[in-house]
């Protein structure tokens, strides 16, 4: 069995979550190689190259890809995908955005943010929010399949010795085109990834009063997300949100602070390992998923946290 | 110019959906149903395009059961035009979605498809994708900001650490997140005079799709419960806890 892992990246470094999916094609057997399509992006293929269990590395170094613009990589990845029984990418917005479109050009399902493997060809996800998990099998002969980071420990980085193959096809559908990116820079852990993230909801009131979790985030290493509500309320940007269809988070420790716990924020982080919640309305269904619920005013609280940590 | 915009019927996102006792699937008997969030700003996006004078008529179509046509009715009288049912029986899959889609695309050649980025029962977030794939049409997923000219449309997308825009050559898939609008309620006078709007059906066989079945789901079970937690009556026995007994920070 043949495995192809689809490379998370932004040309210059290779991202965690794809350590995530090789985790996971780790667990569902067999041989093991990287795509990584970019434009130069020596630097990814090297990396990946490091990463233990892989046996090549595909590299395609291509103005085409340099976005990940889903018309161009897909095609690439079918492509490629011709060699392979399985085709595997991180559930990020960029797998997320790419990989349906490769398993429609291979006229095959995709299986979506897989959590478990439990053979071959069936595979454990959460639907309806995560309120219940389903166990699905692929019936077609190709598997494409996103991998929710989560769920699969990212492996060691280095230790592999990989070949490299520079990959030639350039696929340019011509129907997009890249115009702009506004990315926040910020010093902090990635949401997704960070160890610590602490939240902040409706009940922090306005978008002035998250740094009142900046402190307590500097002294915990931590990442900040937000609720729904939060986001749409404009306290925050859009990619703070942790949720059923925003970020999926999964940290050692996670503290809710003026969150209410609707069903679909649960959905991004009740896989935590330990969770905080603080909100002044005992009834709160946060308090129903919390490990330590403390029923406060935030806005003495968190000075008195950032005080005592 | 014409859009097209996919609509699917969904439980109700205030339901706590749960496992049926025998495991096989979710209990929806009884459930309350409705048209699924992210189709709704799809709904909604295209009739602000056409008020704004941008748009010239909308068509909304859905993919299900006899049933799903409340929810075209609902798209109606939100301001679409007409309505266009393709009748599958039971849970039809992304990929054969987007291929009766692809024949309701063919038929009706919008210049913009617009729909939800996933729906909350599958949460799979595929179709549109798919879509994109079988039309060969560009995709603007994500979309937290759309705008047309000179037959492209630019598309801001909320990706991982903020916000990308892209330009798509029209005819072009767009797939709404939560920030590109709120929807409006339906009038009671619009939803009435959604009753009168046309409302087409096709089967498959007429738009020459076979219905397949690619991925299998052999039951579903209640995700593990977390155990109770405590409260604690203030900060330091917060923090004391934290550090001595969860021993995380």
């Amino acid at each position: 069995m043949k495995t192809l892992v689809v490379a998370e990246h932004d040309n210059a470094s290779l991202k965690t979550a794809t350590l995530n999916a090789v985790a996971a094609a780790q667990a569902m057997g067999g041989d093991i190689d990287i795509v990584v399509a970019g434009a130069a992006c020596d630097a990814v293929a090297t990396a990946a190259a490091q990463l233990p269990g892989v046996n090549k590395v595909v590299c395609a170094d291509n103005a085409a890809y340099e976005h990940q613009l889903a018309e161009n990589v897909s095609l690439l990845i079918a492509e490629l995908g011709e060699g392979y029984d399985n085709i595997l990418a991180a559930s990020t917005p960029n797998g997320k955005n790419i990989m349906p479109r490769v398993a429609a050009l291979l006229d095959v399902g995709q299986i979506s943010d897989i959590i478990a493997v439990e053979g071959a060809d069936t595979f454990k996800r959460p639907i309806y929010a995560g309120n219940v998990i389903a166990t699905v099998q692929s019936l077609d002969s190709k598997k494409v399949i996103t991998v929710r980071t989560t769920a699969f420990d990212a492996g060691a980085a280095e230790g592999g010795n990989a070949t490299v193959e520079a990959c030639a096809a350039v696929h340019d559908a011509g129907v997009s085109q890249f115009i702009r990116e506004e990315v926040a820079v910020s010093d902090r852990p990635e949401l997704t990834s960070a160890s610590v993230v602490i939240s902040g909801g409706r009940g922090m009131q306005n978008g002035d009063n998250f740094s009142l979790l900046e402190g307590i985030a500097d002294k915990l290493n931590a990442a900040i997300g937000a609720s729904r509500a939060a986001v749409d309320a404009g306290f925050v940007p859009n990619d703070y949100q942790v949720g059923q269809t925003g970020k999926i988070v999964a940290p050692d420790l996670y503290i809710a602070v003026g969150i209410s716990g609707a069903i679909q924020h649960l959905a991004g982080m009740k896989d935590s390992k330990v969770i905080v919640a603080i909100n002044k309305d005992e009834d709160a269904p946060i308090f129903q998923v919390a490990d330590y619920g403390l029923v406060a005013d935030l806005f003495e609280a968190l000075p008195e946290l950032e005080a005592a940590i | 110019m014409k859009a097209l915009v996919a609509v699917k019927r969904v439980v109700d996102y205030n339901v706590k959906v749960r496992a049926k006792a025998d495991g096989s699937d979710v209990d929806l008997n009884n459930v309350k149903m409705a048209i699924n969030p992210f189709c709704e700003i799809a709904v909604e996006e295209a009739v602000r395009l056409k008020e704004a004078g941008t748009v010239t008529e909308i068509v909304a179509v859905s993919v299900g059961e006899a049933n799903c046509q409340e929810q075209i009715r609902t798209a109606l009288a939100l301001g679409a035009d007409r309505g266009v049912h393709v009748e599958v029986e039971g849970k039809a899959e992304p990929l054969t979605i987007a291929k009766l889609l692809k024949g309701v695309i063919a038929q009706e050649s919008p210049d913009l498809v617009i729909m939800g980025k996933q729906s909350i029962d599958g949460d799979n977030n595929q179709t549109g994708q798919m879509l994109g794939a079988l039309t060969g049409m560009g995709q603007g997923t994500f979309a937290s900001a759309i705008s047309i000219a000179d037959g492209a449309v630019e598309v801001v997308r909320e990706v991982d650490g903020g916000l990308q825009t892209l330009s798509l050559t029209l005819p072009a898939i767009i797939t709404t997140d939560l920030r590109l609008n709120e929807p409006r309620y339906a009038s009671l006078p619009n939803i009435m005079k959604a009753k009168k709007k046309p409302l087409d059906t096709l089967t498959p066989e007429q738009l020459s799709v076979s219905v397949g079945t690619h991925v299998s789901q052999l039951g579903v079970t209640p995700p593990p419960e977390r155990a109770a937690g405590i409260k604690v009556e203030d900060v330091g026995q917060l923090v004391d806890k934290l550090k001595n007994e969860a021993k995380v920070i």
